[in-house]
């Protein structure tokens, strides 16, 4: 009995000594799917945080930023649970948070309750997240997943000649979000869309997608990540699969192409479109590309970073270089960072980077297509360039507004 | 089991009649450490910080709540059912349908006092459906049959945009506000939550001890001998999914309100095993037992991280510790954290006074 009161005394007294922090620190908490699906995209992402703190540095004046990381899986719950466990447990002051469509949504209303911190988004790119009911202490640095399709619809339509496709997405927003960009323009260039099949996250058994794929198509695209698409590209080899393919951002991604097996041969000659590209040669990427390859052993990285690393890196750089600019003055509600945030201009390896008045990027967009280096490695080749791609993709704001947010069936197959 | 029930019901020489009586029905009240555990547990907004409060406390109490219910049906009517926490994630989602969230085009907007009761009935309802499907069979089938309608219901959510708006889930549902009162500031909620669960364990307490409860116990123990005595072993079965729903329920409402939203992933088939996990690491032979497990696994799930990286280890297999804590746990007592407790009492007073001392 007296042991078990001790015990618990014992108990509150170690309650108590948690709210104790340092106060020349900065706190910033990260949060990265380090579980599930898309655990390769998350422990990529951490490499590209840290490459950037390798290149930048932990100093803001005589402060110094100190992170805490806490996993997620992908869902939303979880990236409630950990960006609540961040705030309330760690006391972080900013967050870096999350990775996945779903979870950037439930975060950015999370971020409405807290209107005193800072969220800056780590790689989410579902659209709705900055386009619908924003919420103004959300910045997002990386495009969402409709822009990081500009540029391949009308490549797959006016150079590979493609006219009828069919799609295979992961049942989720993002994927919505990236098929709604390339149905809206290679259906505007005159291509169709015949089938969108839709496959719940974590699928393991594709047998009965992959039968039922038409055969009269010119192209499947396929907007899968992770272990589903290595999974998809396994059992798309052994059902003997030979239809061209074109690819989701994730999907032709240095997370798949970097995968064990022979399956990802499959995806030698198919474009894509995204955010980066592996072989461009702009200094400034080929800078980052060698700072991710000397902050790991070869065993320990991809041979080049993949998207979710380039993201990483952009969002971290961005927000060091904004409490560098305000001297790490985080009084009256954070709001001079805040204000620096929204102005701020990046240099990110993947182009200039700048925000929109819903805090969401303007960047550049890469199509690319997976060529093999001659040693067995695949990377992304750089096919075109495209600079300054908004959210509403070009289109007046009040004609994309009618078109509806991504949905399995948004956008319609016609020209709006 | 009926070791367990003899040494609770043992006569008192120096007490009365009614006094005893009143003793074997709510022993806990007897017991100092009962109180102490109460008492810590009320006043609980001194001790702990906003964190520790909800992620920690509450959340403990609102997954106890629910394995509670699994606890109950498990424990007296011998019957494991997985669905329990998807009769908790159905209420929840209710919540979010009926009430206000983020999602207008779903939602229909009622008011709290509105929605939360209608989610509580639809809930016991799907329970109790549920259950009907599954006392037709018995032990491993049960399983069976319980976890597919978990599955099914999270595949369900997963690719249903009308209703559960698929992996995205329903965002920033509406918490109650009333008498000036923000239910969902932290102090506010930890007293519902704490509220609540005291209100379903003393009601799981009393309904173990009440007539229904002990025809339960009987059918649990010889459903045919109990039939032969004119009981309806298969009502008595159904009634126990029904309270047990009832009561996952009110854990689900919790929940949402917990975290103003509600996606597939909090009814997946890994949560519905994790209330198992709960209710067997903190033993169902008694109702404290769902919360003893809640909080092992909350701490390990918040912690594990953590206490990796301190330790300077590879901070991604936290998984495998708290799989780890699980199977030690399990393998040195198979009857939960209870069972090593019992064990612990039953050794101290041989060596101490034989005799001496009731069980918390």
């Amino acid at each position: 009995m007296l042991k078990g009161s001790l015990g618990l005394i014992a108990l509150s007294s170690l309650l108590l000594s948690g709210t104790a922090f340092a106060q020349e620190k900065i706190k910033v908490g990260v949060t990265a799917t380090l579980e599930g699906t898309y655990t390769v995209l998350g422990e990529d992402g951490m490499r590209g945080h840290q490459t950037a703190l390798n290149v930048l540095g932990k100093k803001i004046g005589d402060k110094e930023l100190e992170f805490v990381v806490a996993s997620t899986d992908a869902t939303p719950d979880s990236a409630v649970r950990a960006v609540r466990k961040l705030i309330e447990q760690d006391k972080v002051q900013i967050l870096l948070s999350p990775l996945s469509g779903d979870e950037g949504i439930a975060v950015k209303n999370f971020a409405k309750t807290h209107p005193e911190l800072t969220f800056v988004n780590a790689a989410s790119g579902a659209q709705e997240t900055t386009y619908v009911d924003p919420a103004p202490n959300f910045f997002r640095y990386n495009m969402d997943g409709a822009q990081w399709q500009v540029g391949l619809g009308k490549y797959a339509y006016e150079t590979k000649g493609y006219r009828k496709i069919a799609t295979v997405g992961e049942d989720y927003s993002f994927i919505y979000t990236q098929v709604f960009g390339l149905v809206l323009e290679f259906c505007g260039a005159g291509g169709q869309v015949t089938n969108r099949q839709w496959v719940p996250l974590g699928t393991k058994d594709f047998a009965s997608v992959i039968a039922a794929l038409p055969d009269d198509v010119d192209a499947i695209y396929l907007g899968l990540g992770g272990a589903d698409a290595v999974n998809f590209l396994n059992q798309y080899q052994q059902a003997g699969g030979k239809a061209h393919l074109m690819g989701g951002s994730i999907m032709i991604d240095q997370t798949i192409l970097s995968s064990k097996g022979s399956a990802k041969n499959a995806l030698v000659g198919t474009i894509a479109a995204s955010g980066q590209a592996d072989t461009w040669e702009d200094p400034g990427w080929q800078k980052f590309v060698k700072a991710y390859q000397d902050s790991f052993p070869e065993s320990k990285r991809f041979p080049s970073p993949s998207l979710l690393a380039t993201n990483y890196y952009g969002s971290t750089m961005a927000l060091i270089l904004a409490l560098r600019q305000v001297n790490g003055d985080l009084s009256n509600n954070q709001a001079k960072l805040k204000d620096a945030l929204a102005k701020i201009e990046i240099d990110a390896p993947n182009g200039k980077i700048k925000l929109d008045s819903n805090r969401q990027a303007i960047g550049t967009n890469f199509v690319t297509e997976v060529v093999d280096d001659g040693k067995g490695a695949l990377f992304s080749k750089v096919v075109k360039v495209i600079p300054n791609v908004n959210q509403t993709l070009g289109y007046d704001p009040a004609v994309f507004a009618k078109i509806g947010l991504p949905s399995r069936t948004v956008p319609e197959c016609k020209k709006y | 089991m009926s070791l367990l029930q003899s040494t609770q019901f043992r006569p008192d020489p120096s007490a009365n009649a009614t006094r005893r009586a009143w003793i074997g029905a709510w022993p806990e009240f007897q017991n100092p450490a009962a109180w102490l555990v109460a008492l810590i547990l009320v006043i609980m907004p001194l001790i702990a910080n906003g964190f520790f409060l909800i992620e920690i406390f509450a959340t403990t109490l609102i997954l106890g709540i629910i394995a509670l219910s699994l606890m109950f049906l498990a424990g007296y009517g011998g019957m494991v059912s997985l669905m329990q926490l998807t009769i908790a994630g159905f209420a929840g989602y209710m919540v979010a349908v009926f009430g206000m969230s983020g999602n207008a085009n779903i939602s229909l907007g009622w008011p709290w006092w509105l929605a939360t009761p209608m989610a509580l009935a639809l809930a016991t309802l799907f329970g109790t459906l549920g259950g009907a499907l599954a006392v037709r069979t018995e032990g491993i089938y049960t399983i069976m049959i319980t976890l597919a309608i978990g599955a099914a219901f999270y595949y369900f959510t997963n690719q249903n945009w009308t209703i559960f708006n698929g992996h995205t889930g329903i965002n920033t549902v509406a918490t109650p506000h009333f008498w000036g009162v923000d239910w969902r500031s932290d102090i506010a909620f930890y007293y519902v939550t704490l509220g609540v669960a005291a209100i379903c364990y003393f009601a799981v307490q009393y309904v173990s001890r009440a007539p229904f409860g002990l025809a339960l116990q009987g059918v649990r123990d010889n459903s045919r001998r109990m039939a032969a005595l004119g009981f309806n072993p298969n009502a008595h079965r159904i009634a126990a999914y029904a309270f047990a729903a009832f009561i996952a329920a009110l854990g689900g409402v919790l929940q949402v309100w917990n975290y103003r939203q509600i996606s597939p992933g909090s009814v997946s088939v890994g949560a519905c095993i994790d209330v198992l996990i709960i209710a067997v690491v903190g033993g169902i032979t008694r109702p404290i037992g769902p919360f003893i497990g809640a909080l092992i696994f909350v701490l390990l799930r918040t912690f594990a991280l953590d206490v990796l990286i301190k330790f300077g280890l590879d901070g991604n297999r936290f998984r495998l510790l708290i799989g780890l804590g699980f199977l030690a746990i399990v393998f040195w007592s198979s009857d939960g954290v209870i069972g090593l407790w019992e064990r612990w009492r039953r050794n101290a007073s041989a060596t101490q006074s034989p005799g001496g001392g009731r069980h918390g």
